[in-house]
């Protein structure tokens, strides 16, 4: 489907060591949700004392994800703040850049948080911190992770081997839940649109029967997915913190 | 069966799994709002516990549908 293709914008004949490293569109909107989030917290670190409504917002965030850390990593929790606030506000933002309807005035947005390529980053660097925290924190001792406080040694040798797959699987259920949300939700709009363009293309009765209806579930199917993007990013930062709460509080 | 009506058949049949998520994602959200009208005091402080349960309810669903594109377009 067209709006999910990445193609060059910028130098689609840079080449470095025989790879192509053209500036994409999914590279742009990256810079775009950057450059938008950068000034959103700039609007908000005015450091008034009587806060306005732009700083009330931006300290809601951060509020929140903070009381997040604090009730699931506990007072260890505080040193994460930055990598998950910025994980989450990164989410969130390009999640809703991905559905503003600027296609009217010919920007057609690019959600590149529904390419598994790029949540599959942002889900190996949530888990190299948590690998790199435990092996920090506890030495070789992080391996005591994979068997449960309590468990009698018969049954660790059953449960060693699950906890060892279900703790390497978290990357790939990490990132592979964001990008399958969005990418599942873009493509019921585009089914949804091509009801209404197909309907009204086969004739006014068709248009009023399978166009009209589409089009009202279309824009229900709208205000579900602002509740996704915003569902989606913050699971993704609380898993995120629930992983490392596990490397930094070793049972 | 030819191969391509197979590969339709299965990736329609992959897509019950999506179905039996919706159940789970129902389960989880309905038995906290039973549980959380019974004592709203303590409904705040679990809500971690709630998307933690319905992200795991939810990537088997969203699996299902991985399954479904992959066998249609791989």
């Amino acid at each position: 489907m067209h709006q999910f293709t990445i193609e060059p914008w910028l130098g689609a004949n840079w080449d470095v060591a025989g790879y192509n490293i053209a500036f994409t569109n999914s590279a742009a909107w990256m810079l775009i949700t950057a450059v938008v989030l950068w000034i959103f917290m700039l609007g908000g670190m005015r450091r008034q004392l009587v806060p306005g409504r732009w700083q009330m917002m931006v300290e809601t965030f951060t509020g929140f994800i903070d009381d997040m850390l604090e009730a699931n990593i506990g007072k260890g929790g505080r040193k994460y703040v930055p990598y998950i606030f910025s994980l989450f506000m990164f989410i969130l933002f390009a999640n809703l850049l991905g559905l503003m309807p600027l296609g009217v005035v010919g920007l057609h947005p690019f959600t590149f948080t529904s390419h598994f390529t790029i949540t599959g980053v942002l889900a190996i660097m949530s888990f190299l911190i948590v690998l790199t925290v435990g092996f920090w924190k506890h030495g070789l001792h992080f391996f005591s992770l994979f068997v449960p406080s309590g468990t009698p040694l018969i049954m660790a040798i059953f449960i060693a081997p699950i906890e060892f797959i279900s703790f390497m699987f978290r990357p790939f259920s990490l990132g592979l839940r964001l990008f399958v949300a969005m990418m599942a939700g873009h493509v019921l709009l585009e089914v949804l649109s091509s009801f209404v363009i197909d309907g009204w293309n086969a004739g006014a009765g068709f248009g009023l029967l399978v166009g009209v209806p589409s089009f009202v579930l279309m824009v229900a199917i709208c205000a579900l997915e602002i509740l996704v993007a915003g569902i989606q990013a913050y699971v993704f930062a609380l898993l995120s913190s629930l992983y490392i709460n596990d490397a930094e509080n070793l049972h | 069966m030819d191969l391509e009506a197979a590969k339709m058949v299965g990736a329609g049949l992959a897509a019950i799994g999506a179905g039996m998520a919706a159940l789970g994602v129902g389960n989880v959200f309905g038995s906290f709002l039973e549980s959380a009208l019974r004592n709203p005091g303590a409904a705040d402080g679990q809500q971690g516990r709630l998307f933690i349960g319905f992200a795991a309810a939810e990537l088997l669903g969203l699996l299902a549908f991985v399954v479904a594109m992959i066998i249609l377009f791989v």
